[in-house]
């Protein structure tokens, strides 16, 4: 009798605890509606529309002999680095094609690599939990191998990493459900940062000059924004449907947008702190997998799991045109630090460079 | 690591499938609608009539329509159904692709849809083709004869089994009317196309890795985990938020300030690289280039970040402060900016340097911040971390961003930057020229180079110094030290400055430029020093030293050796000594180290190495007479220290420590 009376007691406890987090999150939306005296298209009103847009491929970077899983640029705007599902790491110069150098490692799926502000090194990191910073070297014979230095461990899968303000420190992001920031030099925890429920995909800094916030995207489809110094969450986003495979912010780091397995993109205004626009089409039905915004920030362009990259008016919330020309996946797509063009990594071994 | 069988199980059960799946089978289902769905026909095919066969061309056609896109859209649309599995081709079985012509294809059975709840196993693909084989009395294409080897090898011990089963159903087909059977046949070929795909093509159902967390799993919840979401929902509710209207309005209007400079939205001038190959637009756009272009200086007036941001702009800005006396607000912005991104290990080190210069009473170069900043700044530094001078540099940000930064813009240095900004031409190249550009294209100089350059540079610069006249300052090697491997700190020439690590090849580091301009009350007298130098990296470090009264100078003195009460602070650095004549840096304090281990050589990892001049090792000469401010400006930590005091180290070697 006893017994049973505790049991009912801890399931009246749940379901009460439910509700009462359940009032709050309405709450929370109430709040957010109040402010929300505008939407996005009626803000954008007055805006001219995007006119046609003649974007082609104007680079084939083949050499990697597996899937291209990531891609960074270069500071220098024509450089860039990528890694591929066979542990290959390429450092080229998209302009003249030319491979500048090239890591083979121990580690398959290499999803996640970066290029250092500097442009001295690369890091990158995969299924080998770890991520590691390489740096490069002006001699061809050099085994970069080698010279290769584990930074960041992770009890699971990297599946992001950027570095910060300079090539000393990195912030990655895990399949264990966490984010972390390190120092290269000494391989040190700085902060970590907890508070995702499942795989973390995905994860971008914040652009602004005075914030030291980033944002990141994972499979329980939420995004959080961080703030890097005391390593809370500041910001929560629940709204997609399904796993969020890539977070972007805005150039101006007042919004953010993800891309999700639900085939949807979505665009999050931080100051007034809601979503403010959803990029969907029937006739897309595939996951998106990653985003990166053009310079202004009007366009959207995303890489989809349906071999195509959607470009997206991101203040009319309108599908700008399509862009063919992969054969499988597109894995990740960037825009180059000046804006001129814009990388895609696929599935089907090449990069695209369009403009 | 859970990496599953992702070879074999195509994840059935795992959502990052399952979301397109469940649409895509919405569409196939309107698709077979008989009134509103493609047309199908029974078609003849050599010998036999296929029932409900559709043609390429009016799927194009139905999705175009449907979905109100084009044709090469509709046809991709269509590829990606075939290629799950939703739709196959009759003939041309292997490449599950939409043609926009009269091929055939047909709609697969639900039983072989690829939202059906059980994995797709090995054990099934050995039974087909055991089936096959016996069917096609071994002749099996070369692929699937290499996986029934395999698979025969690997599931040995069930062969009898798969062979039986295999057995079993060509029987039962067999007893199927003719038609029926030949439909099956090609439903279940077409099964296997998607879930074993032949060698060289790609498979629709290959989505990577498995993720940790198994989205079909019930997520546990515990009152524990509402706790927290109630917490945070509730700090949440707190937040203060912006009305929308504000912060969409900014956000359009941040579109419409960079519209013109969007390459994908306006014509880059003279030319895009990538459209044209000629790169004139990249070198007229280098970091460090001497006259902007006109664009990129309209950019600068955009925001205080972009200015900031942007090297060449940052360096106008830098010039423009130097002009108005208040160089030392970017100096110390520039250096919290690096003490934040910098090696851990270098935090405590440049913490106290930055103290020294910019934050002590009769530092250097001060900096002007209110009170209550400084007392929370000062509190911190007790325990010096990455983010210790943040209050500081927030506020010396927003000062130069409401105060500088618009006097900047009206300033003669900014107009006439303006004045020689150049506005290219665009680029009009014949069909030839372009080809001609195409088979022109040169690589650029690596970064690497530009690095070693940089440091080249800043190495020089500090070798530049005058040694007639006092030096007052000593050079930036330990940014070297960065990327050569060095870092012997106190009995080097290493002196107290930054590792300047951002991308400048010919900017200074802070410390240097903090060090070798004057204090305050030096610049006051002299008036003639404003030079009109461009990039402040070229200029000679050393640039003209006015000596003081020397009424001044002891006054100073005094102010300095009084103020600061020698135990305010519990002494943490017991290395911190002010030796006397030694050259008493403050060593690092690293956790694995004793604190009064010799100097650690961090072998480090970037490997650049430099040709440093042995000018560099020019210390000041350290005497009473020599200008106190020099020294301070010099050494901040070093020889300065006596002047200096960190608040939290004891004013005499033997006192106050341990």
């Amino acid at each position: 009798m006893k017994m049973a009376c505790k049991g009912l007691q801890t399931g009246e406890t749940l379901s009460s605890l439910k509700r009462e987090s359940e009032s709050l999150r309405k709450k929370l939306e109430e709040e957010r509606r109040k402010l929300a005296d505008v939407e996005l298209n009626q803000a954008a009103e007055k805006v001219e529309v995007v006119g046609a847009l003649s974007i082609k491929t104007r680079r084939l970077l083949k050499g990697h002999g597996n899937k291209v899983l990531c891609m960074d640029w270069c500071k220098d705007k024509r450089r860039l680095v990528s890694s591929s599902q066979d542990g290959k790491v390429i450092v080229w110069d998209a302009f003249t094609l030319n491979k500048e150098h090239g890591v083979s490692l121990p580690c398959t799926w290499m999803m996640a690599c970066a290029y250092s502000p500097s442009g001295c090194a690369v890091a990158c990191g995969g299924l080998d939990n770890k991520c590691s910073v390489i740096p490069l070297s002006l001699d061809r014979n050099e085994n970069l191998a080698a010279k290769k230095k584990s930074v960041a461990m992770h009890t699971n899968y990297l599946s992001g990493c950027t570095f910060t303000g300079s090539d000393m420190q990195i912030l990655t992001s895990s399949g264990d459900g966490s984010c972390a920031l390190w120092d290269v030099e000494s391989g040190q925890l700085l902060q970590s940062f907890h508070g995702h429920t499942a795989d973390v995909l995905s994860l971008d800094l914040a652009p602004s000059e005075t914030g030291n916030t980033f944002v990141s995207g994972g499979s329980d489809r939420r995004s959080n924004v961080w703030d890097m110094r005391s390593g809370q969450n500041i910001q929560s986003f629940e709204s997609h449907e399904s796993d969020i495979n890539c977070v972007k912010y805005y150039p101006s780091g007042d919004a953010f947008a993800s891309a999700s397995d639900d085939s949807t993109c979505r665009f999050y205004d931080l100051r007034a702190d809601r979503e403010v626009a959803v990029y969907q089409k029937d006739s897309i039905i595939f996951g998106a997998s990653t985003v990166d915004f053009s310079l202004s920030g009007r366009l959207l362009f995303a890489g989809y799991n349906d071999y195509t990259i959607n470009v997206w008016d991101v203040l009319k919330g309108t599908r700008v045109t399509c862009l063919f020309g992969h054969e499988n996946r597109v894995s990740r797509v960037r825009v180059s630090p000046d804006g001129t063009a814009l990388c895609s990594a696929s599935w089907d071994n090449t990069l695209r460079i369009w403009a | 690591m859970t990496i599953r069988n992702t070879l074999r199980d195509h994840g059935q059960r795992y959502r990052p499938r399952m979301a397109c799946l469940k649409k895509a089978e919405k569409v196939v289902l309107e698709m077979q609608d008989p009134k509103t769905g493609v047309k199908s026909q029974p078609q003849r095919l050599v010998i036999t009539t296929i029932p409900h066969a559709i043609t390429g061309e009016d799927i194009i056609a139905w999705l175009a329509n449907r979905f109100q896109i084009d044709a090469q859209e509709a046809r991709n649309f269509g590829s990606m159904l075939a290629a799950l599995g939703y739709i196959y081709p009759i003939q041309d079985h292997k490449r599950l692709v939409i043609k926009p012509d009269a091929s055939l294809y047909r709609f697969q059975t639900p039983y072989f849809w690829p939202t059906q709840q059980w994995p797709v196993e090995d054990t099934d693909y050995a039974i087909y083709l055991a089936k096959r084989n016996i069917r096609k009395k071994g002749l099996l294409e070369l692929h699937e004869q290499e996986q029934y080897n395999r698979l025969h090898k690997w599931m040995n011990h069930k062969w009898d089994f798969i062979v039986m089963q295999a057995k079993e159903q060509y029987r039962a087909a067999k007893e199927r009317r003719k038609p029926d059977r030949v439909v099956f046949e090609c439903q279940e070929r077409a099964y296997w196309v998607v879930h074993r795909p032949p060698p060289g093509t790609v498979s629709g159902m290959d989505y990577g890795l498995d993720r940790r967390i198994d989205p079909n799993a019930e997520e546990v919840k515990t009152p524990d985990f509402y706790e927290k979401v109630m917490i945070f929902t509730q700090q949440s509710i707190m937040r203060p938020r912006v009305k929308s209207s504000v912060s969409l309005g900014a956000l359009v209007k941040y579109c419409a300030t960079y519209n013109s400079h969007d390459p994908f939205l306006s014509k880059c001038l003279p030319s895009n690289p990538w459209l044209t190959d000629d790169v004139t637009y990249w070198t007229l756009n280098m970091p460090n280039v001497e006259t902007p272009t006109k664009k990129r200086v309209e950019r600068w007036t955009f925001s205080f970040g972009e200015l900031l941001s942007d090297q060449r702009g940052r360096n106008d800005f830098r010039l423009f402060l130097k002009k108005e006396f208040s160089g030392e607000n970017l100096a110390f912005w520039e250096s919290c900016e690096d003490l934040k991104w910098g090696t851990a290990g270098t935090v405590r080190e440049k913490a106290e340097q930055i103290y020294k210069t910019f934050l002590a009473r009769g530092a250097p170069r001060w900096i002007n911040i209110d009170g209550k900043t400084m007392e929370i700044t000062v509190k911190g530094l007790k325990h010096p971390h990455r983010y210790v001078l943040d209050a500081a540099q927030t506020h010396i940000y927003m000062l130069m961003k409401k105060d500088s930064y618009g006097r900047y813009l009206k300033s003669p240095v900014f107009k006439e930057t303006v004045k020689r900004a150049i506005c290219p031409e665009e680029h009009k190249f014949s069909q030839a020229q372009l080809e001609q550009n195409a088979r022109n294209r040169r690589p650029s100089v690596s970064p690497i180079v530009l690095r070693q350059q940089e440091l080249e540079q800043k190495a020089k610069m500090a070798a530049s110094v005058d040694i007639t006249q006092l030096c007052r300052f000593t050079t930036p090697v330990p940014h070297l030290a960065v990327y050569s491997g060095i870092t012997d700190f106190p009995s080097s020439n290493a002196s107290p400055s930054l590792p300047f690590v951002t991308n400048t090849p010919v900017c200074p580091s802070p410390i240097s430029l903090a060090l070798d301009s004057t204090s305050v009350s030096e610049r006051r007298a002299e008036p003639g020093e404003v030079g009109g130098e461009g990039n402040s990296g070229t200029r000679a470090p050393a640039t003209g030293h006015v000596s003081k009264s020397r009424m001044a100078l002891s006054l100073r003195r005094l102010l300095r050796r009084g103020c600061t009460p020698s135990n305010m602070f519990a002494s943490l650095s017991p290395k911190c000594h002010s030796a006397a004549g030694t050259s008493s840096r403050i060593q690092p304090i690293s956790p694995d180290q004793p604190s009064q281990a010799p100097p650690r050589r961090i072998g480090n990892f970037f490997q650049i190495k430099v040709d440093i001049p042995p000018e560099c090792r020019i210390y000041p000469i350290e005497s009473e007479d020599e200008d106190e401010e020099s020294r301070a400006a010099s050494r901040g930590g070093g020889v300065g220290a006596k002047e200096i005091i960190c608040p939290w180290e004891s004013l005499t070697p033997q006192n106050g420590t341990g």
